[in-house]
């Protein structure tokens, strides 16, 4: 039995690790069991050795909006978040349900709008989603994927209650701490895993490699040519993106190596101009191309936009995939799986209010208390309203913002998140957590890494998991059958 | 009535200093469709070279053109013959994916504003929408006459009317800019119209179409107070005229430009 010290009340949530406070669950038995075994103050000193690590590596980030922003450490906790290889399953199969209806999703806007004529989504949700990009309309990429690289956010309320929360079709990031996440522990805990058989997550760099390389264009000859462009130095994920680049061996491009050479986009070498095939940017689409989109952008590549057009890259993910991460466009995705695959979604979605709709939007000033607001085009936790973690004058803060622009916002109800426990100087305390699982998909078959990356809300009582306001990670397991 | 047009267009950038790296999206190619046969249709870039060739979101062919490295001159020569028929202006249903809302966006030369409201305010409303948008056509060249003064090729449609007179693209601006207020999907042309009186065109043309239910797309030249006929050769479309230019560029370097054109259109 785990020295659960102060976990033992918790019935509210449901602890991965305990269920209800009736002890460890299936998946955690043979952690507990070494875990009984090992001194606190070791595994706080091994804490402190994994800080170190990390800071020695350079796994850092910077937070937007902070003035004093400097790199920053997103903490890690060392208790690992394990789940069953028959619980995985299930959510794995519900994941890629969701890919396959975003992809067909994607390509039906920007072809006939099939989901539009059919009456199942209003035209306005397109029409005033800013994400939308004209320049996409009749544009299939090569292997007709849009989004290639998926991180569908999940959380956990049950035994069996998965909830997605945010599809992030766009520019999923973190995957880099689930790889340094996972050699962190096999680095300071070999022996653990010889006790306990976890399925491993180090082939992901070669499968993004592979995945991305299936989705060559026509114009590739030979061996794909990749390469990830960054919008550089500064941007708060330079740190992961040299670090893909570096894993699966491409090159790391920022876009003033680049441009277009004989009908290609060639970055230049020491031998002269090389065609790259794919493109894996970490770059906006308003700033991919200052021929196309903003002019003023420098992060860019002039005239990409054109040669992706006559088919000479592959632009991962797709410019415009973003109107699916529109939390409006969320609230649909019951609709979307169920139109594109005629399966029910297996994967259920938060209900959602609309709130440019004017009965959702009394509802929703009725009950900010216990809501979380979140603007439509919003990510990363900024901007959002936490109703039973806010105080009254941030209440009738945001009150002031939702009133003046309701449309911008939509509105869930507060989810009993699953807590995980987290290593602590008084011994283990259930924290809560969300799963980022990492998705690849490629024209022949869509790969989903076991497990994923593992936010953990540090505060106790804590709801919002991301790392800019506070959240730390943990490995994530998924146990060989 | 049909006619068979000839057309040489050469459009000459000069600079003041060796250009290091540039390019230019080039929308120069008129493509067959009912009302208009392309029979030839060649472009010639000296200085530089086509990268490469696609469609855009509104089916204009788009040639992605650079310059040689070092150059300090580019011309763009386009030549062709192109036989075209009078249909009143009518173009016909929307083809291709782009839904007709777009065609309601407001962009950023095709803001509405007062001078919009007032123009939509002083429309009258006619029993047909054909009526309608030929009283607003009237309406835009009396409040803004055709002048060359003073003409540049940014400014938007509430600026032509402060300014109470313009050219073509002008025109255009404002006429699409009061249409999608009055709640039509509106268009910017672009083209080549033979004047005439002359071979020597001044330069190339811009015009309007708008979407109504019956007929589908109608053109509008506002400047000439008429819908196109066979004079017209329609080349590329788009929301506001950045999105139809002939050609839009972008270049490193701190060079100068200078741009002269020289246009043909004649009868065969």
């Amino acid at each position: 039995m785990c020295r659960l010290d102060g976990m033992a009340k918790q019935t509210q949530f449901f602890d991965e690790m305990t269920g209800r406070g009736n002890g460890p669950r299936a998946p955690y038995e043979d952690y507990c069991a070494w875990f009984k075994n090992e001194d606190t103050a070791r595994l706080l000193a091994k804490s402190e050795e994994a800080e170190a690590l990390f800071r020695l590596i350079g796994v850092t980030f910077n937070v937007y909006g902070d003035p004093d922003a400097t790199e920053r450490l997103i903490p890690f906790d060392l208790v690992p978040r394990i789940m069953a290889a028959r619980e995985w399953a299930k959510v794995a199969k519900g994941i890629e349900q969701r890919v396959r209806a975003l992809n067909a999703f994607l390509h039906d806007i920007y072809h006939r709008q099939e989901i539009i004529r059919a009456g199942r989504l209003p035209a306005e949700m397109i029409a005033r989603n800013d994400a939308f990009l004209p320049q996409m309309i009749g544009m299939t990429p090569p292997g007709d994927i849009y989004t290639h690289i998926v991180g569908t956010d999940l959380v956990r309320t049950g035994d069996d209650e998965f909830y997605v929360l945010e599809d992030n079709a766009r520019t999923p990031s973190g995957v880099s701490y689930m790889l340094e996440n996972r050699e962190t522990m096999l680095h300071m805990f070999p022996e653990l895993f010889s006790k306990v058989k976890v399925q491993p997550v180090s082939q992901y760099p070669r499968s993004l490699r592979r995945s991305l390389s299936a989705c060559a264009p026509n114009a590739c000859e030979g061996r794909p040519t990749l390469a990830v462009l960054t919008p550089g130095i500064h941007n708060s994920a330079y740190y992961e993106h040299a670090f893909i680049a570096d894993q699966m061996s491409a090159e790391l491009v920022e876009g003033h190596d680049l441009r277009v050479v004989d009908g290609r986009v060639a970055m230049r070498t020491t031998r002269g101009y090389k065609p790259i095939d794919v493109l894996y940017r970490r770059v906006d689409d308003d700033f991919l191309d200052p021929l196309t989109f903003n002019p003023d952008s420098m992060l860019g590549v002039p005239g990409i936009m054109d040669v992706y057009r006559a088919g000479g890259v592959t632009i991962a993910n797709a410019p415009g995939t973003g109107i699916a991460d529109d939390k409006a466009i969320y609230s649909y995705m019951p609709d979307i799986v169920e139109f594109y695959t005629g399966e029910k979604a297996i994967l259920q979605n938060v209900p959602t209010h609309r709130c440019s709709d004017s009965e959702a939007l009394k509802y929703v000033l009725d009950n900010l208390a216990d809501l979380v607001v979140k603007e439509v085009h919003g990510s990363g936790g900024y901007g959002m309203l936490v109703g039973p973690a806010a105080s009254k004058k941030e209440i009738a803060a945001f009150r002031a913002k939702l009133e003046a622009n309701p449309g911008n916002y939509i509105a869930q109800p507060t989810l009993a998140l699953s807590t995980v426990p987290i290593l602590t100087e008084a011994g283990l305390a259930p924290r809560h957590v969300d799963l980022r699982p990492f998705v690849l998909v490629s024209p022949d078959r869509i790969e989903i890494t076991p497990g994923g990356l593992t936010r953990v809300a540090l505060t106790e009582g804590s709801l919002v998991v991301n790392s800019s306001q506070g959240g730390g990670t943990k490995d994530t397991w998924v146990l060989e059958e | 009535m049909t006619m068979r047009l000839n057309v040489e267009h050469r459009t000459h950038y000069t600079y003041n200093a060796p250009v290091p790296y540039g390019l230019q999206q080039v929308r120069l190619r008129p493509k067959s469709r009912p009302g208009q046969l392309v029979e030839t249709w060649d472009i010639e870039v000296l200085g530089g070279q086509v990268e490469v060739a696609f469609e855009d979101e509104h089916a204009n062919s788009v040639d992605l053109v650079s310059f040689t490295p070092g150059q300090s001159e580019i011309e763009i020569i386009c030549r062709g013959t192109v036989t075209t028929e009078d249909r009143a202006g009518v173009v016909g249903p929307q083809g291709g994916f782009v839904p007709l809302w777009l065609f309601q966006r407001s962009t950023d030369l095709t803001k509405p504003g007062d001078g919009t409201a007032a123009l939509v305010a002083a429309t009258t409303r006619q029993d047909d929408d054909l009526s309608t948008l030929h009283a607003l056509s009237a309406l835009v060249l009396s409040r803004i006459p055709y002048s060359t003064d003073q003409a540049a090729p940014d400014l938007t449609a509430e600026d032509v009317i402060t300014l109470g007179h313009g050219v073509c693209q002008d025109h255009a601006h404002v006429f699409i800019t009061a249409a999608r207020a009055m709640g039509f999907p509106a268009r910017y042309v672009s083209g080549y119209l033979m004047m005439n009186d002359r071979v020597d065109q001044d330069a190339s043309h811009a015009w309007a179409e708008v979407h109504v239910p019956s007929l589908g797309w109608v053109g509008f030249d506002v400047s000439n107070g008429i819908s196109p006929d066979a004079r017209y050769i329609r080349v590329a479309t788009g929301l506001d005229y950045r999105g139809a230019a002939p050609i839009s560029g972008l270049r490193y370097g701190l060079a100068g430009e200078a741009m002269s054109v020289s246009l043909q259109v004649q009868q065969q």
